[in-house]
């Protein structure tokens, strides 16, 4: 350190790599913990109910235990430096998911209405696929930037996915709610699940391109940077997209999430806070606009702000069209649980009736585990988001940063609208809580987002190759001056 | 099932469910990873000049003893930019090839105008000599007052010129 007195030093950073441990053991570790969890619940539904412990304990142990080890295998063979928690994480939502399922299809009550009934063994068939979507996509992607060769092919694409409820013939026409499902053969699918995911490759690939026009170009207004007129193009064309996915496939939750994963990924690519002041008085106008003439639309507004009305409406003989109960019901739900709960399978969550285990699941994880434990499932998807944004930071590429911000931008945006619904923060939508709700799509589409997470990560955390002999050294003749 | 196994199992699944919170924000915690970059604030410095210099020295220093088994002993062991946006950045050599441009995944990515995005590298050669290779760049890489033509060994201290960026490799 002689030469260092030169340095003008207005400021000063020092780079240096610090290698990150594989932390392959510490995610078995977690992961145990996550199975064990759920079938400590599991035997405390079947006492409650039955008296006994449940006969299937050990296979849906076994099973649960055997798809986590499945993917974690994969981990450790195709990603090992990626992030410990995501896996684990996941791992216990599900698992806590098909508890809860498991627990609905004890009730007599949603066994009559064809809601529950054997939706475990089924939501157990969905997880096996979902990790198998998680395996495929650590296996094939061996470098996430490859999807960024997919830009304008994922914008039609997703599209397509979120076009395709509307075509005749193929979309389930589901009386009750949002035009969001297709029906193939006698299975039906949520596409926005899947369009979720490929939505946020095309806005990465684009903001990456875009973004230095997005952000430089603006004049300053009130503190606010406002941008060029031309370059609101982007957001205004994905803006007129989420309405008509509001007006067409009357879908509240579907609309938010696209609009407001955009409005992320392109406050992260610009870090201008204008964006989000555009996007929030877009998006509420949006809203309001649609809210305005749209039925379908203006039944939930009104079962969010009258609960109780549509309610009594639900229960009155002679009164026409839709009123549900399952809002208030919902509500009342949360209120039974209280602080600390009425503890597995002690509660009335059945009566919410139709989309018990699906849309309000979450009701019988407050009505059962009571504020503390709906607390700690929160916290829980808070920590996956915080994971996502982690790998964000810690990712070198552009692209990597931004579509890890997407995706779990769209994570956490689709927890909030969903827990929103069902606890009568906003109006209720047709989406599912990731990886908890009973649904096919939902938990297939969220294990290959936490696979494409899990990739970035991994390529994020990977310590720089170990110094190689450089070819190029090899063969150039140095000619040395002196 | 007795009222009391019951309750017992309903605040112990609790505290598993926390337990588990706790462990996983225990890793995070215990999960520090990524680049070490340390941030001095201009006045702070000024004012401490002795106390900046060692303490900027330090992670080099440690990183040397862990790789370093066949440096050479008048080799540099860190790259440090000392004119531009960038001044100030040091960067350990610890073998590794280092790149420089504007392209997001150069080593030390280059915020100047006259950079072109892959413009030079950096390199040991066999011996542990460094060397100096300009990659095709559009305004030249230069070294002292001339213009590289081909890869070129680095003197200790050395100017490196990329457009208003000058770098050097120093002890």
């Amino acid at each position: 350190m002689s030469s260092t007195t030169n340095t003008p030093t207005h400021h000063t950073s020092t780079i240096g790599a610090i290698g990150a441990p594989s932390r392959r053991n510490t995610e078995l570790a977690l992961l145990l913990f996550a199975v064990v969890i759920p079938v400590f619940a599991y035997a405390n539904v079947g006492l409650a109910i039955d008296d006994k412990v449940p006969a299937g304990l050990l296979g849906y142990g076994l099973g649960l235990g055997l798809l986590a080890g499945v993917g974690h295998l994969a981990v450790r063979k195709f990603a090992p430096y990626a992030d410990p928690l995501l896996l684990p994480l996941a791992t216990l939502l599900n698992g806590l998911g098909l508890v809860a399922i498991w627990r609905l299809d004890q009730s007599k009550l949603l066994q009559s209405i064809g809601v529950a009934g054997g939706k475990a063994t089924n939501q157990l068939i969905y997880t096996a696929l979902g990790i198998a979507l998680f395996v495929i996509a650590l296996i094939f992607l061996k470098d996430h930037r490859v999807l960024q060769r997919y830009t304008y092919i994922s914008m039609a694409g997703a599209l397509v996915l979120l076009l395709l409820p509307l075509v005749p013939g193929l979309g389930a026409d589901l009386t009750y709610g949002a035009k969001i499902w297709i029906k193939v053969g006698s299975f039906t699918i949520q596409p926005g699940e899947f369009a979720k995911i490929v939505l946020a490759i095309f806005f990465a690939g684009y903001l990456m391109v875009k973004r230095d026009a997005l952000a430089l170009a603006s004049r300053r207004f009130m503190g606010l940077y406002l941008p060029r007129g031309r370059d609101l193009g982007p957001i205004i064309v994905v803006w007129m997209i989420s309405i008509l996915i509001l007006v067409f496939e009357t879908d509240l939750g579907t609309s938010l999430l696209f609009f407001g994963m955009f409005v992320i990924m392109l406050y992260v690519a610009t870090e201008r806070t204008s964006w989000i002041v555009f996007g929030l008085l877009m998006s509420a106008a949006g809203a309001v606009g649609v809210a305005s003439f749209e039925p379908h639309v203006q039944t939930r507004v009104q079962a969010w702000l009258n609960p109780m009305h549509e309610y009594v409406l639900s229960r009155t003989p002679g009164v026409t069209g839709v009123h549900s109960d399952q809002l208030q019901q919902a509500l009342w739900a949360f209120g039974s649980g209280g602080t600390l709960g009425t503890g597995w399978g002690q509660g009335h969550s059945e009566l919410i009736r139709f989309a018990a285990n699906s849309d309000f699941i979450l009701a019988t994880f407050g009505e059962e585990l009571g504020l503390a434990g709906l607390m700690a499932i929160l916290l829980i998807y808070g920590l996956i988001v915080e994971r996502g944004v982690r790998t964000a930071l810690a990712a070198r590429d552009p692209f990597g940063k931004l579509l890890a911000v997407g995706l779990s931008g769209a994570f956490a945006l689709q927890v909030f609208v969903v827990a929103g619904g069902v606890m009568g923060l906003i109006p209720l939508t047709g989406m599912t809580m990731p990886f908890l709700a009973y649904g096919g799509s939902s938990v297939i589409a969220n294990w290959a987002l936490i696979g494409i997470l899990i990739r970035i990560s991994d390529t994020a955390r990977r310590p720089a190759p170990a110094p190689a002999g450089n070819p190029d050294a090899e063969m150039t003749q140095v000619v040395r001056p002196s | 099932m007795s009222e009391l196994t019951l309750t017992v199992m309903r605040l112990g699944f609790l505290a598993v469910l926390w337990l588990f919170v706790i462990v996983a924000v225990q890793v995070i915690r215990s999960d520090l990873f990524g680049t070490r970059v340390t941030q001095r604030g201009a006045r702070r410095e000024a004012a401490r000049p002795q106390q900046a210099a060692r303490q900027q020295a330090a992670p080099p220093q440690q990183r040397q003893q862990t790789g370093g088994g066949r440096q050479r002993r008048n080799a540099p062991t860190k790259l440090v930019v000392s004119e531009g946006t960038l001044t100030g950045t040091t960067v350990a050599l610890q073998g590794q090839t280092i790149t420089l441009g504007r392209a997001h995944d150069s080593t030390i990515v280059l915020d100047d105008d006259y950079a072109s995005s892959r413009h030079a590298r950096i390199y040991p050669d066999r011996d542990g000599q460094w060397i100096v290779e300009d990659l095709g760049s559009t305004n030249g890489t230069y070294l002292d007052r001339s213009r590289l033509t081909t890869p070129t060994p680095i003197p200790l201290g050395a100017p490196i010129r990329i457009g208003k960026t000058v770098i050097e490799l120093r002890k």
